[in-house]
């Protein structure tokens, strides 16, 4: 068993979900080989030549793959993963982008957003939007999979596996970058951070989600909102906590205003500890919050930011 | 211009989903169908470009039972020209849907393809991808905003922590994400319309594709459920609960 991981970084260093991907690997056994595609990601080959478990890292650094064209990173991973049982990513937007792609044109099947490894050939996934949860084997001889970074702890580190550098550059000069816009926070990730609070249509509208900021910084929080928070337009749309949006397993999810959509409990209902702070009793979301509190979200999180 | 828009029937997201007794897939007997929501974006993100006078006909395609042209009626009644039905009574993955798309493409010669960039049953998110490489297209994932304009497209797509735009040659492929567009509700005389609008069958195994999968399905389960906890009375509480019981603050 021979398993290529696409690394996720963003050039300077490597994204937790990396070491996921790691650790849903030594699930499956075998050497481990991780890619850093990237331009100028030298400081991220160095990240993921430290990941325990992994055998070698292949470096390739080029402008071709500094924003990861899918066009480009398909063409390279193609290439590299004929060699491979396994070619792993993150179901991320980047890893969901390229790597039915790859798959494709290695004529096999990809299994979307894997939540456990069964064995080198079986694999769980939701569908349905969580609503039911398949269990699917392949006999492909490549699998190809994306994993689902939540589902799966981090890979230790500790190690210094031997990096090599691919010169042979793949750009498919289809595709060209023209702008990217990132939201700036000091906050952490939603999908990396220990605590998550999101508000719901419950905050009435974008100014009255700054009630959370206050709770966010006590905890070192992460803040995320409600599909309907965010069609409501209080909030960015990468805010989104969902089966359309993030999904998230922190230690400690508080949701605040929020019912309890099914489409929202798909994307968080993982989380170790979950409050819920909902003025309505009956709202869904009691049903499955290991704390809840019949509240006004108005006057509980002023009291909250107080008393943590 | 012409845009092709492959669309898939669904259960509809209303619906409660049950799990067969059997663990064999999903219950879809007497259950409401529709056409799948990142689909019917994508028709509207057409019938929208028509409208600018970007494009000049619309065809939508889907591939299923004769079931399927109920969600085909829909597209055109939404505002689609034509309508093409690959008939097959197999479940088809991924893969097997993009080869024989590909082949659509190459009979239909589209200036562009756009589609649901992923259906609420299987939740895979690859038959865009899929499509894209097998004709050699570019791609445009996760759109939320689409712009034509000297035989490119302009597609700024939603990624974890914002926006990315890319710039692609016609012809390409463009998946929709939820916030491309609102789309409309199709009018009655429209609907009646639609029944008089070319409606073309054709068999899937006419293509010359594999249609079989390597990957099986083993079994379908519920999600394990989570257990409802306590009711706190007080904020004191919680914040007690959160730091001697639970532990995590």
């Amino acid at each position: 068993m021979a398993i290529l991981i696409i690394a996720e970084h963003n050039n300077q260093s490597l994204k937790s979900e990396t070491l996921k991907v790691v650790q849903a690997a030594t699930a499956i056994g075998g050497d481990i080989t991780v890619l850093v595609a990237g331009f100028n990601s030298a400081a991220a080959a160095t990240e993921a030549a430290a990941i325990a478990g992994v055998t070698k890292v292949l470096h390739a650094d080029n402008a071709a793959y500094e924003h990861q064209l899918a066009e480009n990173i398909a063409a390279l991973v193609t290439e590299l993963g004929k060699g491979y049982s396994h070619i792993l990513a993150a179901a991320t937007t980047t890893g969901k982008n390229f790597l039915p792609r790859v798959a494709a044109m290695l004529d096999v099947a990809q299994i979307s957003d894997v939540i456990a490894i069964e064995s080198a050939d079986t694999f769980v996934r939701p569908i349905y939007a969580g609503n039911a949860i398949a269990t699917v084997k392949s006999a492909d001889a490549i699998k190809v999979l994306t994993v689902r970074p939540a589902a799966f702890g981090e890979a230790k580190t500790g190690n210094n596996a031997p990096v090599e550098n691919l010169t042979a550059v793949h750009d498919a000069g289809i595709s060209r970058f023209v702008a990217q816009e990132l939201t700036k926070s000091e906050r952490p990730e939603l999908t990396a951070a220990r605590v998550v609070i999101s508000g719901g249509r419950g905050m009435q509208n974008g100014e009255n989600f700054a009630l959370l900021n206050g709770i966010a910084d006590k905890l070192g929080a992460a803040i995320g909102a409600s599909r309907a928070a965010v069609d409501a337009g209080f909030v960015p749309n990468d805010m989104q906590v969902g089966q359309t949006g993030k999904i998230v397993a922190p230690e400690l999810y508080i949701a605040v205003g929020i019912s309890g959509a099914i489409q929202h409990l798909a994307g968080m209902k993982d989380s170790k500890v979950i409050v819920a702070i909902n003025k309505d009793a009956e709202a869904p979301i009691f049903q499955i919050a290991d704390y809840g509190l019949v509240a006004d979200l108005f006057t509980v999180l002023p009291e909250l930011e107080q008393q943590l | 211009m012409k845009i092709l828009v492959p669309v898939k029937r669904v259960i509809d997201y209303n619906v409660k989903v049950r799990v067969k007794a059997d663990q064999s897939g999903v219950d879809l007997a007497n259950v409401k169908m529709a056409l799948n929501p990142f689909c019917e974006i994508a028709v509207e993100e057409a019938v929208r470009l028509k409208e600018a006078g970007s494009a000049t006909e619309i065809v939508v395609v889907s591939i299923g039972s004769s079931a399927v042209q109920e969600q085909l009626r829909t597209a055109l009644a939404l505002g689609a020209d034509r309508a093409l039905h690959i008939e097959t009574d197999q479940n088809l993955d991924s893969l097997q849907v993009a080869k024989l798309l590909a082949k659509v493409v190459a009979d239909e010669q589209p200036g562009l393809v756009i589609l649901g960039k992923q259906a609420i049953d299987s939740d895979n998110n690859q038959t865009g991808q899929m499509l894209a490489a097998l004709t050699g297209m570019g791609q445009g994932t996760f759109a939320s905003k689409v712009q034509l304009a000297d035989g490119k497209v302009q597609v700024t797509r939603e990624i974890d922590g914002g926006l990315q735009t890319v710039e692609l040659p016609l012809p390409a492929v463009v998946s929709t994400d939820l916030r491309l567009n609102e789309p409309r509700y199709a009018s009655l005389p429209n609907i009646m319309k639609a029944k008089k609008k070319p409606l073309d069958v054709k068999a899937a195994d006419s293509f010359g594709v594999s249609l079989s999968s390597n990957v099986t399905l083993l079994k379908v389960v519920p999600p394990a459920t989570r257990q409802g906890g306590i009711k706190v009375e007080s904020v004191a509480e919680l914040v007690d609960k959160l730091k001697h019981e639970a532990k995590v603050i």
